[in-house]
């Protein structure tokens, strides 16, 4: 579904990312697992098209889309759940999920949305950036799937919530596969994402150090959390 | 007391340009990021405008306060897509250069035109003379500019926070980046952002020629104030420039009416006082700073 080939990234003198090469199969969910300023963040918004001094190709279903610019490639169907969670202060609940146009039939309904996050139902008509942390991420999933995104692009779900809530985070993801929605996902927790994805691509210093299946992080727990020193 | 009361109004008929200008400049900042230096030159266009069509064409008053605020958001529109368009991936700078330079062109073009002496406009003949407010009387002409700049804020006002071009304005003023990463054309919205802010420059400007000395220079003198009134409201913030704009009005005036000397200063000290005390503004949020 998507296909990274050889990005490399900089933020000035500063070379980020090399020659990074990955994929995302349809309907998988796949972690990006690698600790603090391991380049992770850098390589979803170079997939957004956020990141402008890139160089290396990004294909969505077999179309480069290297060259799209980032409204366009949320058209594709590409959905970015950032990893500040990216609520409007100056957007109700209700208008953070209307903002993003609708790119797909197969959206969510807002009464969908509703249905399967009361919390945000409640507080419809409230500040976004009023809700709580928990709160703020669910907004920032729902936002996407109301658009009907074909894949997510989340960065780091689950960072500062409850254990409580990160099992709420990981049941709206395996839902979210159940509706054939393609997931990439960053995360720091090997146990977390462990018990939900299908794939893992460790990162270390801007490179793909391993690809590994779940089985195999599973065996190898102890040693890759050591590696990774998280 | 009514002595005091009266200058309060006359305050918050001043008001009543700041606050439409700051409005233009405050909604230009947020969705182009661009300080528009050239905003008083656009408001002093808008006032020869209206000179302009009732000496040629004689298009009244009324008429002029629809088609010159038109004109000149097509003006603004051409700019943006020809010249401050290419500012967004440059630095700061340039900014000033181009949006100042363009102020002394367009300066020059009209002072080229109509000299240096201020160009007569009167008064709609509706206008002419004076209300009764009860403790003292008004020109009827100042009470409709306070009037109809309240109605155009209100409106604006009203668009931006009920409208679903209101709220892409609102999003991509706040975060134009993930705006766009959620699928909308922030790009496309911007020139006519750009055109409306100099449509209500054009306007103020329209408004300023039968009270106000119709002159090349009436611009250059009141953009500085409105750059003040924009900071104090809090930058990007469009509540905060209207309601910055009538208590700029208002306190300057009143510090007017006790201490003369300091009627030119006093909005430039309450600007430090605020930058002080409140950096993002009086009504700006905190992490729109960042
Ligand atoms: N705006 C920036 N300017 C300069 N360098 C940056 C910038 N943003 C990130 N970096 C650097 O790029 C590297 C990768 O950062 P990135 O945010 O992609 O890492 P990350 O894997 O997402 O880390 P974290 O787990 O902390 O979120 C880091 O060394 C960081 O210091
Ligand atoms: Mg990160």
């Amino acid at each position: 579904m998507l296909s990274v080939h050889g990005v490399s990234a900089r933020y000035g003198e500063a070379q980020v990312l090399t020659d990074v090469t990955l994929d995302v199969q349809q309907g998988e969910i796949v972690t990006l697992v690698g600790r603090n300023g391991a380049g992770k963040t850098t390589l979803l918004r170079c997939l957004m098209g956020l990141h402008r001094s890139m160089s290396g190709r990004v294909e969505l279903d077999g179309v480069d889309i290297t060259r799209r610019s980032s409204h366009q490639r949320a058209r594709l169907g590409l959905g970015y759940v950032p990893d500040d969670r990216g609520i409007y202060a100056s957007l109700s609940v209700e208008e953070n999920l209307l903002l993003p146009p609708v790119v797909d039939e197969r959206a969510w309904s807002m009464d969908q949305v509703y249905e399967a996050f009361p919390v945000l139902a409640d507080r419809r008509r409230q500040t976004g950036t009023h809700l709580s942390g928990g709160e703020q991420q669910m907004l920032s999933i729902a936002r996407v799937l109301r658009t009907g995104a074909r894949m997510l692009l989340a960065d780091e779900p689950t960072e500062g919530l409850s254990p409580l809530l990160v099992q709420q985070i990981g049941d709206i993801f395996r839902s979210v596969r159940e509706h054939g929605i393609t997931v990439l996902l960053i995360e720091q927790n090997l146990h977390f994402a462990s018990s939900l994805a299908d794939r893992h691509h460790l990162i270390a210093r801007g490179q793909v150090v391993e690809s590994l299946d779940n089985s195999e992080v599973k065996e190898r727990e102890h040693e890759l959390l050591e590696y990774l020193g998280i | 007391m009514d002595a005091l009361l009266q200058q309060i109004f006359t305050g918050l008929v001043s008001g009543s340009f700041y606050a439409l200008l700051a409005l233009g400049l405050s909604v230009i900042f947020g969705m182009l990021g661009v300080v528009n230096f050239a905003h008083g030159a656009f408001y002093m266009l808008g006032a020869f405008g209206a000179v302009t069509v009732l000496d040629t064409i004689g298009v009244s008053f009324w008429l002029a306060l629809v088609v010159v605020p038109l004109v000149l958001a097509v003006l603004g529109m051409v700019l943006e897509r020809t010249l401050v368009r290419r500012l967004t991936s440059l630095d700061p700078l340039y900014n000033f250069l181009l949006t100042f330079g363009l102020a002394l062109i367009l300066q020059d073009l009209v002072r080229l035109k109509y000299g240096v002496s201020s160009q007569p406009y009167s008064r709609p003949d509706l206008l002419q003379g004076s209300f009764n407010l009860g403790l003292f009387t008004y020109p009827r002409y100042q009470v409709f500019v306070l009037v109809f700049s309240i109605v155009v804020s209100v409106a604006v006002w009203l668009v931006l926070s009920h409208t679903r071009i209101g709220m892409i304005v609102r999003a991509s003023t706040e975060r134009p980046e993930l705006t766009s990463a959620l699928g909308v054309n922030v790009g496309r919205w911007v020139t006519p952002v750009f055109g409306f802010g100099v449509a209500l420059a054009g306007l103020a400007g329209v408004l300023a020629a039968p009270m106000r000395a119709v002159n090349s220079e009436m611009g250059g003198d009141l953009i500085i104030v409105i750059f003040a009134v924009v900071v104090i409201g809090g930058l990007g913030s469009v509540f905060g420039s209207v309601a910055a704009g009538y208590l700029i009005g208002m306190l300057t005036a009143v510090g007017n009416f006790y201490v003369p000397a300091l009627s030119q200063s006093l909005v430039f000290i309450l600007m430090a006082l605020v930058l002080l005390l409140r950096p993002a503004g009086l009504f700006g949020r905190e992490e729109s700073m960042s």
